[in-house]
C-alpha cells in the first residue's frame, strides 16, 4: 500500500506542484487537496506549500487559517497527522496556532533567494527523522517575511524542549531570532520551516538533493505507525 | 453633462474636440471623421487615440519593422508569426513554446514599483493569451549612471516591483541584464520577457468570430487608472523638466495585484483545458479599446458591447475612461454559448469575477453602447489594424563620422602585468561587470521546479517535460554603446551574443523576440538608428535561420534633446532535446583543459575596458562574422550533446578575462593562462571580438574535441588549466579568488543595499 501525502493548494499558492513532484520523488503517492474542501480524502499527511495564499492579504497566512480545508488539518494534526508547513505553509501553522510565534518581515526589508545552509537540530520529528542531529543541509531559501519571532519565555521553551527543528548556518538570512528556520510542535508530528525542502530533491534543478529527507522521514514515520 | 451618442456626434458637427490632448495629431483626427463619415464621439475619440498612438499602431516603425517578414528565413520551427500576442515556436515532442519581450520603460522611470510590475503582469497575461502556460521570466533592465541619486530611487523601485509581482506570481526569474549608463539617466529601459508552454493542438488566437458568441471580460475589476497610458506616457518625449512631469503623469501608470493574476492564470488555463473559448485576449495597453477592436478586427463578424456592464471599482467612471483604462489582470475572451455557464463555473471556483458584457454580431461593425444608447460605431479594423503609417525622415546624424574616428586605439594600455591587473580588478568590478547577485537574489529562481540554468548563466534554461527531459533555453541581450557606434553592426551584435549564450548551454537556438528601444521617431538621427537596427537584425535573422516572432517597439525614450544609446534588445530561444546535457559556465574541476574557440583581434571600441577604465565611447564596434556565429554554436551544441566539455562561457562585454573570473569564481577553482603566442597580453585579456567562447574540456576529451574543432574549420587555441585558487597569467600577474571575488561582488552592495 503506498502512503498518500496531500498537498493543499490555496489560492495564491506557488510551490504546491513542486511539494507533490517532491512527495512523488520520494516514493510517496501525491494527492492534492483544495482549499475550498474539508475532506482530506484520506491522506496519511499533508503538506502546506509555500507561497502567497490569498495574496498574503492582511498578514501572510491568515486569511488562509479559516479556509474549510485547514478546519480538518487543525483537528487531525491535533490528532497526531504529520504535518509539514513550508514557507507560507509555516506562516500558516503559526497563524492557526498549531505552532507558536509568527514570521515577520526580513530584518533587511529585501525579498531573499539563496541557498541557504542549515544545521538539522532536531533529528526525531516526522519530517527529519532521515536526517541526523547536528548534519549540515543546503536547501533554496526564498521569502520576504521570514523573520522568526516569539517572546524569550517561548524561545526559550522552544529550546528548552529541543523544538527548535532548524537553524541557519553561515549568517543569518532575515533577522530570525536565535537563528531559528524551523520548529516542531510538543508530539513531533507539525513541523514549520521557512526554507524550501521541496526544491532540493533532484540535483538537476536544485542545488542538492538535501530537501528528499524531509519527505522520505514522513514516508518512514507512516510505514512505522501501521 | 449629455452622452456623447453616436446621434448626437452626426447632429453637432461644429463641437471641439480634445484631440490634441489625447495625444493625437490634426490630420489623424481628421482621418477619423472621414473614415466614420462624422465627427467622433467622445467615446469613439478615446479608442482611436490610444489605438493610433505610437505604442499601439506602431506607426512610425512598421514600415521599417515589415523588413522582419519579408526576410524571415524558412522555419519548418515557426507555428504562429508576428501580429499575434506573441510568436508560437515548435520545440518537437508535440510541444509548442510561446515567447515575448516587451518594455515598460516609461511608467518605470514614473513610477519604479507599479511601472516594473505591471510590466510582468502584461507580457504575462500575452503569453497566456496564446494558450500557454507561463513557465518563466527575465528581465533586461537599463539604468543611468550607477552613483547618480535618481538611479537609487529608480532602481530599487524596479527590483523590488519585478520581484514583488513575478514572486508574487510563482513564476521563476532566470536572467536578463542589467546595464548602467548615464544615457539611460532620465529613460532607463525596463522590458520583460516571459515563456510559456503548451502542446500544439491548446494554441489560441485573438480573434471573434462566430455570431451569436458570447463576449467575456474576466479578471479584476475596472478603475480609473492607467488612462491614456498608451499615449501620453508611451508616445510622447519626457519634458526636460522631469519632475513636473512625473508628477502629472503618475496617474497613467496602473497598479498591479499579482494574486489576482495567478488566480487569473490559473483559471485561464482551467477554462483551455475544457476547449471553452472561440477567442482570447488579454487587456494591457488601451485596455478595453484595445482587446473588443483586435478581437472583432481579426474575426469575421461584428461585435456588440454593453459597456455599463462592465464591473467597475469606480462607479463614477465616464465610458470614456472605461474604454481607455488599463487596469491590469484583466482578460477578454469568446465564448460560445453552450459554453458560458461552465466558463462562468471556473472562474467562481477561482474567485474570478467574470461578465457577459456583449456578442458577436453579423455584419462588421464594432457598436459599444451605455445604458442603451449607441456611443460607439466604427469599423473595427480602422481603430486595430489600420492606423496611420508614417515615413518618417532620417539621416545618419552628423556626429556619427566624428563618433566613429574617435578610435579606442588612441587609449593609453596598461603596459606591465601589474597594470593589466589592477585593469583587470577595475573591470570586474565596474558596475556593468559587477556581480548582479544584489539584484537576482530577490526573485524566485526556483519556483515551478523546473529551473535548470538561471542567471548569472549564459541563458536561462527550463524543463520543459519531465519524462523526456526536453528543454529550452533563453537568453537577452544588448549593447547599446556598440549600437550607438554603429547601429546596423550593434542590433546584429546583440543577435549574435543571445545566440551564442544560447548555444552555450547546450541549445540549438530557433527563434528571436526584440525589444527595440530609441529615441524620439521625430527626430531624424534616432529614425536613422532606428531604420538601421531593424536592417541589421532583419539581415542577421535571415543567415542566421532564426526568425523574428514578435516583440515590441518603445520609441520616445529620449529627455528633451537628448535621446538614450539605441538599444536593440534581442532574445533567443533555443531547444534542447536533454537538459541533463547542459553546459554550465562555472569551472567546477580542478585539471581540465581550457580552450579559446575562434578569433581574437584588437576590437576595443565601445568595449567595457574602454568605458571602465577611460569613460570613453568611440570607434567601432567589433565585427559581426554571422557565419563563424552560426559554426560556433554548432561546436558548443555538438560538444555539449557528446559530452566533450564541462563548461562554456560566452565572451562578450569585458572580453576573454571578464568570462574566465565569472567561470572561475561560478566552480570556485582558479586557472593558470598562458598568453598564446601571437596575442598581446592586453589585447588577449581584453578584446571583445565576437564568435567567441571559453570552454573546459575534460583531459579524456581533449582529443576528440580538437578534431571536431578542426574537421570543421573552428579555430580553437588551448590557453590554459583550470587549476589553484588564483588566476595566474603566466608571465604576467595572479590574482587570489578571494580579491577577485571581493571586487566582482562588493559593488552593487555597496551602491545599493
Amino acid at each position: 500500500m503506498t502512503t498518500r501525502i496531500g498537498v493543499v493548494t490555496f489560492p495564491g499558492s506557488l510551490d504546491d506542484t513542486d511539494a507533490l513532484r517532491a512527495v512523488r520523488v520520494a516514493g510517496g503517492e501525491p494527492v492534492a487537496l483544495w482549499h475550498r474542501e474539508t475532506s482530506l480524502r484520506q491522506v496519511d499527511a499533508v503538506v502546506l506549500p509555500g507561497g502567497f495564499s490569498y495574496g498574503d492579504y492582511l498578514r501572510c497566512g491568515a486569511i488562509a487559517r479559516f479556509s474549510p480545508v485547514m478546519e480538518t488539518v487543525v483537528e487531525q494534526a491535533r490528532a497526531g497527522l504529520p504535518v509539514l508547513g513550508i514557507c507560507n505553509g509555516f506562516q500558516v501553522l503559526c497563524e492557526s496556532h498549531l505552532l507558536p510565534g509568527a514570521l515577520t518581515r526580513n530584518d533587511h526589508l529585501h525579498f531573499v533567494c539563496r541557498d541557504q545552509r542549515l544545521a538539522v537540530a532536531n533529528a526525531g520529528t516526522a519530517w527529519t527523522r532521515d536526517y541526523t542531529e547536528g548534519q549540515e543541509i543546503t536547501v533554496p531559501l526564498k521569502n520576504g517575511e521570514g523573520g522568526y519571532v516569539a517572546d524569550e519565555r517561548t524561545l526559550d521553551m522552544l529550546e528548552a524542549e529541543g523544538r527548535v527543528v532548524l537553524r541557519y548556518l553561515g549568517g543569518n538570512p532575515n533577522g530570525s531570532r536565535r537563528d531559528i528556520a524551523g520548529i516542531t510542535n510538543e508530539a513531533g508530528n507539525v513541523v514549520g520551516l521557512m526554507p524550501h525542502p521541496e526544491h532540493a530533491v533532484e540535483t538537476l534543478t536544485g542545488p542538492t538533493t538535501d530537501g528528499l529527507g524531509f519527505f522520505t522521514s514522513a514516508l518512514k514515520t507512516l510505514v512505522d505507525a501501521r | 453633462m449629455t452622452l456623447d451618442t453616436v446621434k448626437h456626434a452626426t447632429d453637432t458637427p461644429q463641437t471641439a474636440q480634445p484631440w490634441a490632448e489625447l495625444g493625437l495629431k490634426e490630420d489623424e483626427y481628421a482621418r477619423i471623421r472621414e473614415i466614420l463619415g462624422r465627427r467622433p464621439t467622445g467615446a469613439e475619440l478615446a479608442m482611436y487615440s490610444v489605438m493610433w498612438s505610437e505604442h499601439c499602431s506602431y506607426k512610425s516603425s512598421k514600415v521599417h519593422l515589415k523588413q522582419f517578414g519579408e526576410k524571415a528565413p524558412e522555419s519548418d520551427a515557426l507555428l504562429v508569426g508576428i501580429g499575434e500576442n506573441a510568436g508560437v515556436v515548435d520545440v518537437g515532442q508535440g510541444y509548442a513554446v510561446t515567447f515575448k519581450v516587451e518594455s515598460h520603460n516609461h511608467p518605470s522611470y514614473i513610477e519604479p514599483y507599479q511601472g516594473a510590475a505591471t510590466g510582468i503582469g502584461g507580457i504575462v497575461r500575452d503569453i497566456l493569451a496564446m494558450g500557454a502556460r507561463p513557465v518563466a521570466v527575465m528581465d533586461p533592465l537599463r539604468f543611468g549612471a550607477a552613483d547618480h541619486p535618481d538611479t537609487r530611487r529608480v532602481l530599487p523601485g524596479v527590483v523590488a516591483g519585478i520581484g514583488g509581482y513575478g514572486n508574487c506570481l510563482g513564476l521563476p526569474n532566470i536572467g536578463g541584464e542589467v546595464v548602467f549608463d548615464s544615457c539611460y539617466q532620465g529613460n532607463p529601459l525596463v522590458n520583460a520577457l516571459c515563456v510559456g508552454v503548451m502542446k500544439h493542438e491548446d494554441i489560441h488566437l485573438a480573434q471573434a468570430s462566430g455570431t451569436g458568441n458570447k463576449v467575456i471580460l474576466y479578471g479584476a475589476r475596472t478603475g480609473g487608472d492607467g488612462i491614456g497610458g498608451v499615449s501620453v506616457l508611451a508616445s510622447e518625449t519626457f519634458d526636460a523638466d522631469d519632475s513636473a512631469g512625473a508628477s502629472a503623469n503618475r496617474p497613467a501608470v496602473q497598479v498591479g495585484d499579482p494574486f489576482q493574476e495567478k488566480l487569473l492564470i490559473e483559471c485561464t488555463l482551467e477554462i483551455f483545458r475544457e476547449h471553452l473559448v472561440a477567442g482570447i485576449q488579454d487587456l494591457g495597453g488601451a485596455g478595453l479599446s484595445c482587446a473588443t477592436s483586435e478581437l472583432a478586427s481579426a474575426g469575421s463578424g461584428g461585435m456588440r458591447v454593453e459597456l455599463d456592464t462592465v464591473p467597475l471599482r469606480d462607479a463614477t467612471l465616464s465610458p470614456e475612461e472605461i474604454l481607455m483604462s488599463e487596469s491590469q489582470e484583466r482578460m477578454c475572451a469568446v465564448v460560445e454559448p453552450g459554453n458560458v455557464a461552465r466558463f462562468l463555473e471556473i472562474c467562481e471556483k477561482w474567485d474570478v469575477t467574470a461578465t457577459v458584457i456583449g456578442e458577436v454580431t453579423e455584419g462588421d461593425r464594432l457598436e459599444i453602447f451605455w445604458h442603451g444608447e449607441q456611443i460607439v460605431d466604427v469599423p473595427p479594423r480602422s481603430v486595430a489594424h489600420e492606423g496611420p503609417t508614417y515615413h518618417r525622415p532620417y539621416a545618419r546624424p552628423d556626429w556619427q563620422d566624428a563618433l566613429q574616428a574617435d578610435d579606442a586605439a588612441r587609449l593609453p594600455r596598461p603596459a606591465t602585468g601589474d597594470e593589466l591587473r589592477a585593469q583587470v580588478l577595475t573591470l570586474v568590478g565596474s558596475p556593468n561587470q559587477a556581480a548582479k547577485s544584489w539584484i537576482t537574489d530577490q526573485y524566485d529562481r526556483y519556483v515551478l521546479g523546473n529551473t535548470v540554468l538561471a542567471q548569472p548563466e549564459d541563458g536561462g534554461m527550463i524543463r520543459v517535460d519531465e519524462e523526456s527531459n526536453l528543454g529550452v533555453a533563453v537568453a537577452t541581450d544588448g549593447n547599446g554603446r556598440y549600437a550607438k557606434l554603429d547601429p546596423y553592426t550593434g542590433a546584429q551584435l546583440a543577435l549574435a551574443e543571445s545566440y551564442r549564450n544560447v548555444a552555450a548551454t547546450g541549445a540549438t537556438p530557433l527563434a528571436v523576440t526584440d525589444c527595440l528601444n530609441f529615441g524620439s521617431p521625430e527626430d531624424p538621427g534616432a529614425m536613422w538608428q532606428f531604420a538601421e537596427a531593424c536592417r541589421g537584425l532583419a539581415d542577421a535573422c535571415q543567415v542566421l535561420g532564426t526568425p523574428v516572432t514578435g516583440g515590441n517597439v518603445s520609441l520616445y525614450n529620449q529627455t528633451g534633446d537628448t535621446a538614450i544609446h539605441p538599444t536593440p534588445v534581442v532574445g533567443v530561444l533555443g531547444v534542447i532535446d536533454d537538459v541533463t546535457r547542459r553546459t554550465p559556465m562555472a569551472f567546477s574541476q580542478a585539471g581540465q583543459l581550457l580552450y579559446l574557440l575562434g578569433d581574437t583581434g584588437d576590437e576595443l571600441g565601445g568595449s567595457a575596458w574602454s568605458q571602465a577604465v577611460h569613460d570613453h565611447l568611440g570607434g567601432l564596434p567589433p565585427a559581426v562574422d554571422l557565419e563563424r556565429e552560426r559554426l560556433l554554436a554548432q561546436i558548443l551544441v555538438s560538444a555539449s550533446r557528446d559530452g566533450m566539455i564541462d563548461a562554456a562561457h560566452d565572451l562578450s562585454d569585458g572580453g576573454f578575462v571578464q568570462a574566465l573570473a565569472e567561470s572561475c569564481l561560478r566552480g570556485g577553482n582558479g586557472a593558470r593562462i598562458v598568453v598564446p603566442d601571437d596575442l598581446d597580453p592586453f589585447v588577449f585579456l581584453f578584446s571583445e571580438s565576437a564568435g567567441r567562447a571559453l570552454v573546459a574540456v575534460p583531459r579524456s576529451e581533449e582529443l576528440r574535441f580538437t578534431d571536431m574543432c578542426g574537421a570543421r574549420g573552428l579555430p580553437a587555441t588551448r590557453v590554459g588549466v583550470v587549476d589553484g585558487d588564483a588566476i595566474d597569467v603566466q608571465g604576467q600577474f595572479s590574482l587570489p579568488l578571494a580579491e577577485l571575488r571581493a571586487a566582482h561582488e562588493a559593488t552593487l552592495p555597496g551602491l545599493f543595499a
